[in-house]
């Protein structure tokens, strides 16, 4: 295809822009004031005509309303909503002022858009430099209907990637941004846009969480401390007994392998927020489980599954076996079959029982090479939502902590602040604990992850 | 195989063979009690969709009369519960983003898998740091931002939840692409190809099982979803999907009236998610596992 390296100086965009500064012509400096000169001038006219669109539009936008949400950014809003007495028609009329919220959130927006305006500012200028280049190289730049074939073959990536990288952007860079930043303000019940206004407190909300108000920090401390205790407790209990279930189906001479598998695979097929939902009813105080227990005279009272809170940490733990069993079945059966079997029958030889055989071969095997799916797994149970919120709701509530129960995790409380409480700030500034405790356990786990470092092999 | 083992074990010492008997017997009643613990949550659910006494709960597990009402009633008596339109809402919602995924997602981890570029490294690790935030962190900004722009308690605004980061769960189906040979790219190049042909006439004919996979989870995703789907709709009743709607049906106030229905309700839905989950169960593991099982 067309081939754009005149010279051999000329490799990144960076060296073309300063060049395009020092050593281009008129026109090419020129572009440097509006945009997409260069390319329509020496013949790109559709594509010089949409870097100038582009610029139009952009000014156009800052000076409607882009300027307005930038300029207040620092302060989040100078004038909150008041009212004015109207005598003529006897009520209090209401002045709108500024939005906190909308001023962050199109704050951020234009910031984007600023960012991208750069690049496609720089972009327009090389390319109308790259024209320059290849006129007095005596070559012709490319036509319009070249370079949209060329999205199709040489520049494909860029064809393909597009529509995910707008999405990604907006559904979840720009929302992240815009949630990280609230942990910097004070977005609470008492700072509730459109009648108020909030504005940026610094590092208070981590002051708040970590020491200086006691209740919070309490809270925090102890829901941190069970998050892991649960993490560690459900990630194991089910890598463990899952693989002990996956190890006795696939023993040889047990029949009907199929069908023991299928069975336990059932209740992963049927979506978890029904049979947790179910669970919730059939454990209650009054609910068939206890009242069938009392009936057969097993016990007097009845169980406290959820209502006592050691009994509901026991509980949504046992449930979570019940939910995350089949699964490790179904992932570690294949593996097990991988191991060499001429491993256990020396094993057999040398007089090891099955339990020997299962620590000193089976798990450190399944170790080595689950260890990846293992700490996602955990990483996973760190911000699993679904078990506790349907199960216990994070219940049983205690006057002790601050708008959480016994069982809540740290995205439990997460939710509920945000969701219950609009504590927006206090909820973000949670978020941003987790990412980071996930983060580093994902990190570990990404770079002993074979498919990463094997990731060319196959081709 | 069975039969060869057994004539192996019988030329075996009796004693032998009697341990391995009745070891085997051990695991058969270990995998009947837990499958009877496993299946009896379900096996309620089914009963008590089927249940003619009313009440949240009876004190006896079999149900003294049986109906077919509480499937009926679903969907006749819609106007506090509308299961059909809520039915009919999940349904749209799940063709639209599970198209817009789909092609997200191909796309996306087509790009990875095959083509080279400068900022591919650099793209791979922020979308892997990007997918450690907790999802629903980001969500109340999401709902704040689609309000700001008039779309909150919509249905376009749950497909946009559902589909628009989609490509940031690439990796399953970028695993699939890259154990495809590079080699039959390289021939179809020489031959003239431009790289667009290649993916449309000769990777995706190649990748059928994960374009199936990648459909069906994303179909399935509006299905099962309880938390996105809640803190976007709040209180706009008619927009609701099955899983939220759902949860109204037995929270304290409706339990007593509606508890056989909603069993109901969770039985039509998990029939066909059932089946689509065993049918693709082979590829859940592979993609869990990153390819590590053969066979």
């Amino acid at each position: 295809m067309e081939d754009i390296n005149v010279s051999k100086d000329i490799t990144n965009g960076r060296t073309l822009f300063f060049n395009a500064l020092k050593k281009g012509n008129l026109v090419t400096k020129l572009s440097f004031i509006v945009m997409g000169l260069g390319c329509i001038l020496r013949g790109q006219i559709v594509k010089g005509l949409i870097f100038l669109a582009i610029q139009v539009g952009f000014i156009a936008y800052i000076s409607n309303t882009g300027w307005y949400y930038l300029s207040n950014l620092s302060t989040l809003g100078k004038s909150a909503q008041y009212k004015v007495w109207n005598e003529e028609l006897q009520i209090y009329d209401y002045i709108q002022g500024d939005n906190s919220m909308l001023i962050l959130l199109f704050g951020v927006i234009t910031v984007f858009i600023c960012l991208a305006m750069i690049v496609v500012y720089a972009k327009s200028v090389i390319e109308g430099y790259k024209c320059e280049l290849l006129r007095n190289a005596g070559k012709k730049p490319t036509t319009f209907i070249e370079d949209v074939k060329n999205l199709f073959d040489k520049n494909f990536h860029k064809t393909l990637l597009t529509l995910p990288v707008i999405g990604v952007v907006v559904t979840v860079i720009m929302p992240l941004l815009f949630m990280i930043l609230m942990a910097f303000t004070n977005f609470d019940k008492t700072h509730q846009p459109p009648g108020k206004l909030f504005t940026w407190v610094g590092l208070e909300n981590f002051r708040n969480l970590f020491s200086s108000d006691a209740k919070i920090s309490g809270t925090f401390g102890k829901i941190l401390i069970w998050t892991f205790i649960w993490a560690v407790f459900a990630t194991f209990t089910n890598y463990i007994f899952g693989m002990i279930l996956a190890i006795i189906i696939n023993k040889k001479g047990i029949k009907f392998k199929g069908f023991w598998r299928t069975m336990f695979v059932l209740t992963i097929a049927v979506p978890q927020f029904v049979t947790l939902m179910l669970m919730q009813r059939m454990f209650q105080d009054v609910g068939p489980v206890n009242i069938i227990l009392q009936r057969l005279g097993l016990i007097s009272e009845p169980i406290q599954f959820l209502t006592n809170g050691t009994n509901a940490r026991i509980f949504v733990i046992l449930v979570n076996m019940w939910v995350g069993i089949p699964y490790t079945m179904l992932i570690t059966s294949g593996i097990l079959m991988n191991i060499p079997e001429d491993l256990y029958e020396s094993a057999k030889i040398d007089g090891a029982g099955p339990v020997t055989a299962f620590m000193k071969i089976t798990l450190p095997y399944m170790l080595f090479v689950t260890t990846p799916y293992l700490i996602t797994q955990f990483v996973g149970n760190i911000n699993n939502f679904n078990v506790i919120y349907l199960l216990t709701g994070g219940g049983p509530a205690t006057l002790d902590y601050y708008q959480a129960g016994q069982t809540d995790l740290l995205v439990t409380w997460l939710y509920k602040l945000t969701v219950n409480e609009q504590n927006y700030s206090l909820g973000s500034t949670i978020g941003i604990i987790v990412f980071l405790i996930s983060a580093v356990f994902s990190l570990i786990a990404y770079n002993r992850s074979a498919s990463v470092q094997k990731e060319d092999t196959f081709q | 195989m069975m039969d060869k083992y057994k004539f192996v074990s019988n030329k075996k010492t009796t004693g032998y063979g009697m341990r391995t008997k009745i070891a085997n017997a051990i695991i058969y009643v270990i995998l009947t009690v837990l499958s009877i613990i496993w299946l009896f949550p379900l096996v309620w659910l089914i009963l008590q969709s089927f249940r003619e006494e009313p009440g949240a709960y009876t004190p006896y597990i079999l149900p003294k009369g049986y109906t077919l009402n509480n499937y009926i009633k679903l969907f006749t008596e819609t106007k506090l519960f509308n299961y059909p339109r809520w039915f009919m809402n999940t349904f749209v919602v799940a063709i639209f983003s599970c198209i817009v995924s789909t092609l997200l997602v191909l796309g996306t981890s087509y790009t990875f898998s095959r083509l080279r570029f400068k900022a591919r490294k650099p793209m791979m690790n922020v979308a892997l740091i990007l997918g450690m935030f907790p999802g629903f962190m980001s969500m109340i900004a999401v709902y704040h931002i689609l309000k700001s722009f008039g779309l909150q308690q919509s249905l376009v605004s749950l497909v946009i939840v559902y589909s628009g980061g989609s490509a940031l769960g690439y990796y399953i189906s970028k695993g699939f692409f890259d154990t495809i040979p590079k080699a039959l790219d390289e021939a179809a190049i020489i031959d003239g190809a431009t790289k667009s042909q290649v993916f449309w006439k000769i990777t995706l004919p190649l990748s059928k099982p994960i374009i199936t996979y990648t459909v069906l989870t994303s179909f399935i995703g509006p299905w099962v979803d309880f938390i996105f789907v809640s803190v976007i709709m709040k209180d706009n009743y008619q927009n609701y999907t099955i899983a939220l709607g759902l949860y109204q049906m037995i929270t304290r106030e409706n339990i007593y009236n509606y508890f056989t229905q909603f069993c109901a309700g969770a039985v039509i839905i998990a029939i066909p998610i059932t089946i689509l989950f065993i049918m693709m169960q082979k590829y859940y593991v592979e993609g869990v596992t990153g390819g590590s099982v053969k066979g």
